[in-house]
């Protein structure tokens, strides 16, 4: 029988290093790994900043204290393996991350972060810290819900193929009148649009009940739909200022027999978001989610979470949509870097590619994928590079670009209908719909007056994405 | 700027019922459906016909047009499938689609021949 190493209880503060830093550590597939942009304070060697952000991270402490005994600590700790430079950064460095699956509660998303980007996050060793991808061992995502429904199965719900689904947000975002808001909803719908959204900060205001809003839009989309024969949803938001009010109108949106409600997974909270997907699911209901807050967390190039791994977790919680930034709208975002989190929301799986900001091979195992949705500051003249970017298999949010319409929201969502079916077929003939767009779309407009006066209405677009890079490898 | 002009859809008016993918924009001709037949077999895609009578348009599902033509690779063999389908079935809507079996969807799905609107 091998005896175990006998280990003493030596009090005091020791170098996190001494511990929590293994170079020569092979990671296991069961291991959730993390890679963290460190910025150290000046002095502190790369070695003992990412050793310091394991052991917070996971088991340690500050100090060595006489309980660590008890336990066996290389079965539990987390190990710093590998530290990188950060391209174009003087004095960031990329630390990763190995997390032994006994750290992690199964299938709770709220347990694994609440570890990774926990207490580390204000730690004086570290100046800044931004927490850039995280991979999710197979035997965790299996353990997760996932999303509701996914891509396939919405499809088949909504009888929608080979194309990208259209869809607007009602605007102005708040004063309508539930009826007055109903109205916008239908002139969409007819017009075109497979879904119309609240906005995100619509939820049940002294001008707008969310029952009354309820009503009038599901009338919009019974009636849209006899009038078009196209089945069409409205994104009626559930977000509430408590669970059993999310839940009571949730309900309701199901009595009523609307097909998608939605949620905002970050400001109500990652559990109340997991109930709902997982009551979505037992009740044939698709969740679009909305994104509100994630700036502040994923915005700061040094300090916070990318919003790749926002997006990965919001998968491992369950959505069938999920917004992901444009590229091209108001919203500008990096072109490389959204690609990445676009396939991290759809594949099945998902291979280490560092030109687009992914660190890790991902493996999703069954789990569904979810719709990426561009919406923000994007017009019919968006479409082309929209189609090429995203592909089918995404929902392309027109607000200004439908309601702005000179001649309304159904002129506006037939021009954007119009303007999408021309770039799909175009592409599936085999044309460059970046380079040709332009005549793309003018080809379609001489048979829709609506795409004709939307063209005219806004302006021609210039497509320099080669500008707006914002990946590490690029920034200098 | 051009008067407002009204959006004629009503729910009076069969002509405002649409079907999916293609079908805000005119018939295609001969050559743009043989340049979507080419689309389905370029991915790989097993072509499939259905169609319906245009009172049961909205259904999700029409009568499949014998099998799907899984492995077909011959755009024309698939054009002249669509074209049997459309003349045994005068006046009904014939679509066309191409199943992804590694998604368990359909990459394509479009209207080829329309009926009469209903």
């Amino acid at each position: 029988m091998n005896a175990q190493p006998r280990k003493t209880y030596d009090a005091g503060v020791k170098e996190y290093r001494a511990t929590y830093w293994e170079p020569n550590y092979t990671v296991k597939d069961t291991d959730v790994l993390a890679v963290f942009k460190v910025t150290p304070q000046p002095g502190v060697s790369r070695e003992e900043a990412a050793a310091a952000v394991a052991a917070e991270s996971s088991t340690g402490t500050w100090t060595t204290v006489w309980t660590d005994l008890l336990t066996d600590l290389d079965h539990y700790k987390g190990r710093a393996y590998r530290v990188e430079d950060v391209p174009g950064h003087d004095e960031a460095f990329y630390a990763f991350i190995a997390y032994p699956a006994d750290l992690f509660e199964e299938g709770s998303v709220v347990n694994v972060f609440t570890s990774l980007v926990g207490n580390v996050f204000g730690f004086k060793a570290v100046r800044a810290l931004r927490l850039e991808d995280v991979r999710f061992p197979i035997w965790f995502v299996k353990t997760c819900f996932g999303p509701p429904h996914g891509i396939q199965v919405e499809r088949d719900k909504m009888d929608k193929y080979g194309r990208p689904l259209l869809g607007c947000t009602i605007k102005p975002k708040l004063g309508l009148s539930a009826k007055n808001y109903g109205r916008a909803v239908y002139e969409c719908l007819r017009g075109g649009l497979d879904f119309t959204k609240d906005d995100e900060n619509v939820n049940s205001q002294p001008f707008m009940r969310w029952r009354d809003r309820f009503l009038f839009c599901q009338e919009a989309i019974t009636k849209s739909e006899a009038e078009t024969g196209e089945r069409k949803g409205h994104y009626m938001n559930v977000t509430a200022p408590t669970v059993e009010d999310m839940f009571r109108r949730a309900e309701f949106a199901k009595e009523l027999g609307t097909p998608i409600i939605m949620s905002d997974y970050i400001t109500l909270g990652w559990a109340a978001h997991n109930s709902l997907s997982k009551w979505c699911r037992d009740n044939g209901m698709l969740l679009h989610v909305h994104r509100a807050m994630h700036a502040v967390i994923d915005r700061n190039p040094n300090h916070g979470i990318n919003f790749r791994v926002l997006a990965k977790l919001l998968r491992l919680l369950g959505g069938d949509h999920l917004h992901s930034g444009t590229v091209v709208g108001k919203l500008e975002g990096d072109r490389a870097a959204t690609l990445g989190w676009i396939d991290l929301m759809r594949d099945r799986f998902i291979a280490e590619d560092r030109a687009r900001g992914i660190f890790f091979d991902q493996d999703w195992g069954s789990m569904p994928g979810v719709f990426p949705v561009a919406s923000g500051g994007i017009h019919v003249w968006h479409m082309p590079a929209l189609v090429a970017i995203f592909g089918n298999d995404s929902v392309l949010q027109f607000g200004g670009g439908t309601l702005g319409h000179p001649w309304g929201n159904a002129a506006g969502a037939a021009a954007n209908r119009v303007a999408l079916e021309a770039c799909v077929q175009a592409r599936n003939e085999g044309r460059d719909l970046e380079r040709e767009g332009k005549e793309i779309l003018q080809k379609a407009a001489s048979h829709s007056p609506e795409l004709k006066v939307a063209m005219e209405t806004w302006k021609e677009i210039k497509f320099e994405f080669d500008t707006v890079d914002k990946l590490d490898v690029q920034h200098r | 700027m051009t008067q407002v002009q009204d959006y004629a859809s009503r729910l009076s008016t069969p002509e405002s019922r649409k079907m999916g993918t293609f079908s805000y924009l005119p018939p295609m001709d001969d050559a743009q459906i043989r340049a979507q037949v080419a689309w389905i077999v370029q991915h790989g895609w097993n072509p499939a016909i259905e169609h319906t009578e245009p009172d049961f348009a909205r259904g999700t599902y029409w009568y499949m047009w014998k099998l799907p033509m899984f492995g077909e690779s011959d755009v024309d063999a698939i054009l002249a499938e669509l074209k049997a389908c459309h003349e045994a079935n005068p006046g009904h809507h014939v679509r066309l689609i191409g199943y992804d079996n590694f998604t368990q969807s359909q990459g394509a799905n479009m209207v080829v021949y329309r009926g009469a609107a209903v």
